[in-house]
């Protein structure tokens, strides 16, 4: 039952992206893309890992695409773009790029087939230990990374009274 | 089929299915009220009578109402995104109605040996341990912030610049309360060392076992939840999204008749669940002297009350006041509850 609700739960995120990528309207393109996040966390749910898909609806389709919401209707962009498809000339390099990505993922995905270890629900315990302990000192890293950048754009977005 | 326990799968999905639909009934019979009652008491608080023509003391006003919303003309504007206009009002109310699949209700009963555990997604095995999903909290949290989409996606689709100001407000209000509340939130982790909304109640037996009385932090968080929930389901006195004064009727300005009822009732079902969470982190959940379903309602009660008394008391924040509050109040301030919660905890052990 969980191999068919699997199938069923990829072709809706596969159909969710594709429509988000290929719709003009940026709006009605979020929604897919939220719907397509909503079956990626069942997706994640099936494979044992219950706070990756609750992270992947809070932060991804709560907060980030909110965001993108908040900012289309802000500069009233919630229209279909005027602008004609992309032609050949300028798909061609993007494709060729995503053509090497995806031979190389299938290469190490045909090269290391195992089925994940399902048996087990990874609960937020072992998540945490494995992020502040194991990876602690990278994550601190991270975050200070995140900080600047924040504090940098503040700066470059303060208004300028003093000229 | 072990993720049924030892249970027969024919008693597992009768006991589910029982449970879900009075859970269900249970919560549109008190969206329905929800509604009569609030009327009476803030009429009650202005001096005035309230509802009193439809039946003994008004009380078939909540069918009255529905009858005629169902009756009413449906208009969807001409120059509407219709796609996000359907699907607005729907987007709204179901995230309202699921969260309560994880709220713990009640004590376990037993019925001819087997163990039903008062929670819509849990279930007993034959030893009587109950398991339910281990990351309850955050799916509530999930629930709410997918609330969202519903009134900015009908504020953007109606094509109107009142709906759009009310959607743009709703979004930009519903980020900033997210945060401070799910950071209040975290203080009732540090307590529990769980997620699981059963291990939650189960520790706050007695009336001093109740997080909101463990410390003076976690009373301090517990406000600034409630507070905040309030703000992400946009009662008074965060009610921006729809102010009348000066948008009309904010995002659903431009629905009509079943569409407008279903955002109605997503703004009860949301009060319901708010209380609801409110009572099972921080107030005890099902424990007290009553039997325990009954400890429960009556904590959602009392909450629903004192929603309705503020929405009486306060006059609606500005916007800016509304931004100020979020990001320069409550979230250094439940930074601080966080770090004064561990020192406690260590101190006290």
């Amino acid at each position: 039952m969980e191999a068919y609700l699997f199938y069923i739960l990829a072709v809706v995120t596969v159909i969710g992206t594709v429509m988000a990528i290929t719709e003009q309207h940026p709006v009605h393109a979020i929604v897919y893309l939220v719907t397509s996040f909503f079956s990626l966390a069942m997706i994640f749910f099936l494979l044992s890992a219950p706070l990756i898909a609750m992270f992947e609806v809070i932060i991804y389709a709560g907060a980030v695409m909110v965001l993108f919401m908040f900012v289309i209707m802000m500069l009233d962009l919630g229209r279909p773009s005027e602008a004609s498809r992309p032609f050949l000339r300028r798909w061609a390099l993007p494709m060729l790029l995503g053509g090497i990505i995806l031979v190389s993922i299938v290469t190490v995905a045909v090269n290391h087939i195992s089925s994940p270890d399902t048996s087990r629900m990874i609960s937020i315990n072992d998540f945490s230990v494995v992020l502040f302990r194991k990876y602690g000192v990278a994550i601190e890293i991270i975050s200070m990374q995140l900080l600047f950048a924040v504090v940098g754009a503040l700066y470059l977005g303060r208004k300028r009274d003093d000229r | 089929m072990d993720i049924f326990g030892d249970i027969p799968w024919y008693i597992y999905f009768a006991a589910m299915i029982l449970k879900v639909l009075v859970a269900f009934v249970f919560v549109l019979l008190t969206v329905a009220y929800a509604t009569y009652a609030e009327r009476k008491l803030i009429g009650f608080m202005q001096v005035r009578i309230g509802p009193n023509r439809t039946g003994p003391i008004g009380l078939l006003q909540p069918i009255a109402d529905g009858i005629k919303l169902f009756f009413k003309e449906e208009i969807i504007p001409a120059q509407a995104s219709k796609f996000a206009f359907v699907l607005a009002p729907l987007v709204a109310l179901v995230p309202a109605f699921i969260s309560f699949a994880v709220i713990p209700f009640g004590d376990s009963i037993q019925i001819a040996g087997y163990k039903f555990p008062l929670q819509i997604a849990a279930y007993a095995d034959k030893a009587g341990t109950v398991y339910d999903l281990n990351i309850g909290v955050l799916y509530i949290l999930a629930m709410a912030s997918l609330g969202v989409y519903g009134i900015v996606l009908a504020g953007w689709s109606s094509n109107s610049k009142y709906s759009l100001l009310g959607g743009l407000r709703a979004s930009a209000q519903m980020i900033s309360y997210e945060l401070a509340a799910g950071l209040a939130i975290v203080c009732v982790f540090m307590v529990s060392q769980s997620l699981s909304l059963q291990a939650i109640v189960a520790d706050q037996s007695g009336l001093f076992g109740w997080y909101i009385f463990r410390n003076p932090f976690l009373f301090v968080a517990g406000i600034i939840f409630f507070i905040c929930s309030l703000a992400e389901i946009n009662r008074t006195p965060f009610d921006l999204p729809e102010a009348e004064t000066e948008l009309v009727s904010g995002f659903c300005t431009e629905y009509s008749s079943m569409k407008y009822a279903m955002f109605f009732m997503a703004e009860y079902a949301n009060m319901v669940t708010v209380c609801a969470v409110m009572t099972t982190l921080f107030l005890g959940g099902w424990h007290g002297p009553l039997p325990s379903v009954l400890n429960f309602i009556a904590k959602v009660y009392v909450l629903m009350f004192v929603c309705m008394w503020i929405r009486a008391t306060y006059p609606r924040y500005r916007y800016d006041q509304l931004m100020k509050l979020g990001w320069k109040v409550f979230l250094p301030i439940t930074l601080f509850l966080i770090m004064g919660n561990a020192i406690w905890m260590t101190l006290f052990k």
